[in-house]
């Protein structure tokens, strides 16, 4: 495939990563990807086994269906179980455990509940099934949200008048922030989300560099973009610099793209305040319709209990989300919690951390790595 | 989720440009093209990335092939110095004599 296969060249790979070891020098550096995407692309080309131990890849918050509360999710199961209803939503979601199953329980159940790729697909059911209510259970970040906001507008243009949006977009740089406020991580740098940033641009991440003084490098999807990317990010802090750098500059303009960021405007107001699972409540970190889109905006077209449900006990997808704990390291990882029972959500998404370790095979090296972190960090306090 | 794949713009399928045909992985689908504008602007032929059915931005291949250039030449800077060490004389572990160490340590070191 064009544009992909050129930037997955083994030898290449290979020649960044020996790079990258040999300017590391022997101080152990913690770079976080922000994005689920890079987060997938890591685990499924081996990108930590080319980078020396020195240098650690922290998985962020940004994977969709991770950060979704339980609650909500039984809010979207709950609109599933009216009989007037055909729930749509993405593959991801289906599996997601809510406080009494998933929404493929609830389908097992009767429910009439519908994966779809697009949210163009949901609006054509709605078409076809005008004495239904289509509603369409709408997740993601600044990439994913300027797609819902067209499918409205071309839902309002054609008057179908029974298709509805569950909103639970959700952006970016307020978890960047909380994780920048939390105090439990120490971060070097940020490879910063491509795919968002082809929508917003780079100089929504300009406080990272202002405020608290890391940089960030916007990267894309491919491996070697991810190991420039790495690079990049050390590269600033042996040069002393600190800015917001453009990897995926083949996607990425630096003002973003502003048809997309005229739909976002139109469509959508910033939600006062919004529940991400493990990082609590945000203020204004979230997504909803204008007033002017109310006919079709779920929340006011039907009853949605609205109840917070507290994540699982055993569950500790929070402090993964927040770069915190490695998966392997939750005491359910790989025995209550698995792909194929999830408890928490970051073993259900593709872009899951949890679900990325699993599914690769990066367990036990992981694990081996991890112990000669361990090991040169007690010789660093011994020396 | 913010998985997004490159495909050929095959051909615009209205004249407002709202969707288009692109080709990807050998199939030919139908996708949404309002966002392709500004900087963004395609023409049939050029690339596109598709999320959700939506072609969310350009891939210009211009800016690919530079970047390709420079990760060309960084890794062809890492051969090169491979090949330098492989070839540096005084490094070749059979050469035990030490001949170009060949004086007392205090008289290297400062």
């Amino acid at each position: 495939m064009k544009f992909a296969d050129e930037f997955r060249d083994a030898d290449l790979a290979r020649a960044l990563g020996a790079r990258i070891a040999a300017e590391s020098g022997d101080r152990h550096w913690k770079i976080m990807e922000v994005c689920g995407g890079h987060t997938h692309t890591i685990f499924k080309y081996g990108i930590e086994d080319l980078l020396p131990s020195n240098v650690e890849l922290v998985h962020g918050p940004g994977c969709p269906v991770c950060v979704i509360p339980m609650g909500r999710l039984d809010d979207g199961i709950a609109l599933a179980r009216d009989p007037e209803v055909i729930f749509t939503c993405f593959g991801d979601l289906m599996r997601v455990p809510g406080a009494n199953g998933s929404l493929l329980d609830a389908k097992a159940e009767g429910a009439d509940v519908r994966m779809v790729y697009s949210p163009l697909d949901a609006l054509k059911l709605a078409k076809e099934n005008p004495d239904r209510k289509v509603v369409f259970y709408a997740i993601g970040f600044e990439t994913t949200a300027p797609s819902t906001a067209l499918t409205l507008l071309h839902a309002r243009a054609q008057g179908v008048k029974n298709f509805f949006v569950f909103c639970n977009h959700v952006t970016i740089i307020p978890p960047m922030k909380a994780i920048l406020d939390s105090p439990d991580l120490r971060l070097d740098g940020f490879l910063g989300p491509g795919h968002v940033s082809s929508v917003v641009g780079i100089r929504p991440y300009e406080f990272v560099t202002t405020t608290y003084n890391k940089p960030v490098v916007v990267v894309g999807f491919e491996p070697l973009d991810i190991l420039q990317g790495v690079h990049m990010v050390m590269r600033q802090i042996l040069e002393g610099r600190c800015e917001v750098e453009n990897q995926y500059k083949r996607v990425v303009h630096d003002e973003g793209n502003p048809k997309s960021l005229e739909v976002l405007a139109r469509v959508f107001s910033i939600r006062p305040h919004f529940e991400w699972r493990g990082l609590g409540f945000i203020s204004q970190s979230a997504l909803q319709l204008r007033d002017e889109f109310a006919d079709h905006d779920a929340e006011k077209a039907f009853t949605v209990p609205g109840v917070r449900v507290a994540d699982p006990k055993a569950c500790q997808c929070g402090e993964v989300l927040k770069g915190v704990l490695k998966p392997w390291e939750c005491k359910v990882f790989g025995t209550a919690c698995t792909p194929e029972t999830p408890i928490g959500t970051c073993m259900v998404s593709s872009e899951g951390a949890c679900a990325a370790y699993y599914n690769f095979g990066r367990y036990s090296r992981s694990r081996d790595r991890e112990r000669v972190l361990a090991g040169s960090a007690a010789n660093g306090e011994r020396g | 989720m913010c998985l997004a794949i490159p495909a050929r713009l095959v051909e615009y399928l209205d004249e407002d440009r709202m969707f288009g045909k692109v080709e990807l992985g050998g199939v030919q689908r139908r996708i949404n093209t309002l966002l392709l504008v500004g900087p963004d602007a395609c023409e049939p032929g050029e690339y596109v990335l598709v999320h959700v059915g939506f072609a969310l931005s350009k891939i210009s291949e211009e800016e690919a092939k530079d970047q390709l250039r420079i990760l060309g030449e960084m890794g062809s800077a890492y051969a090169e110095e491979l090949q330098a060490i492989g070839e540096s004389l005084s490094l070749d572990l059979a050469d035990t004599e030490g001949s170009v160490l060949s004086v007392s340590p205090q008289e290297v070191r400062p």
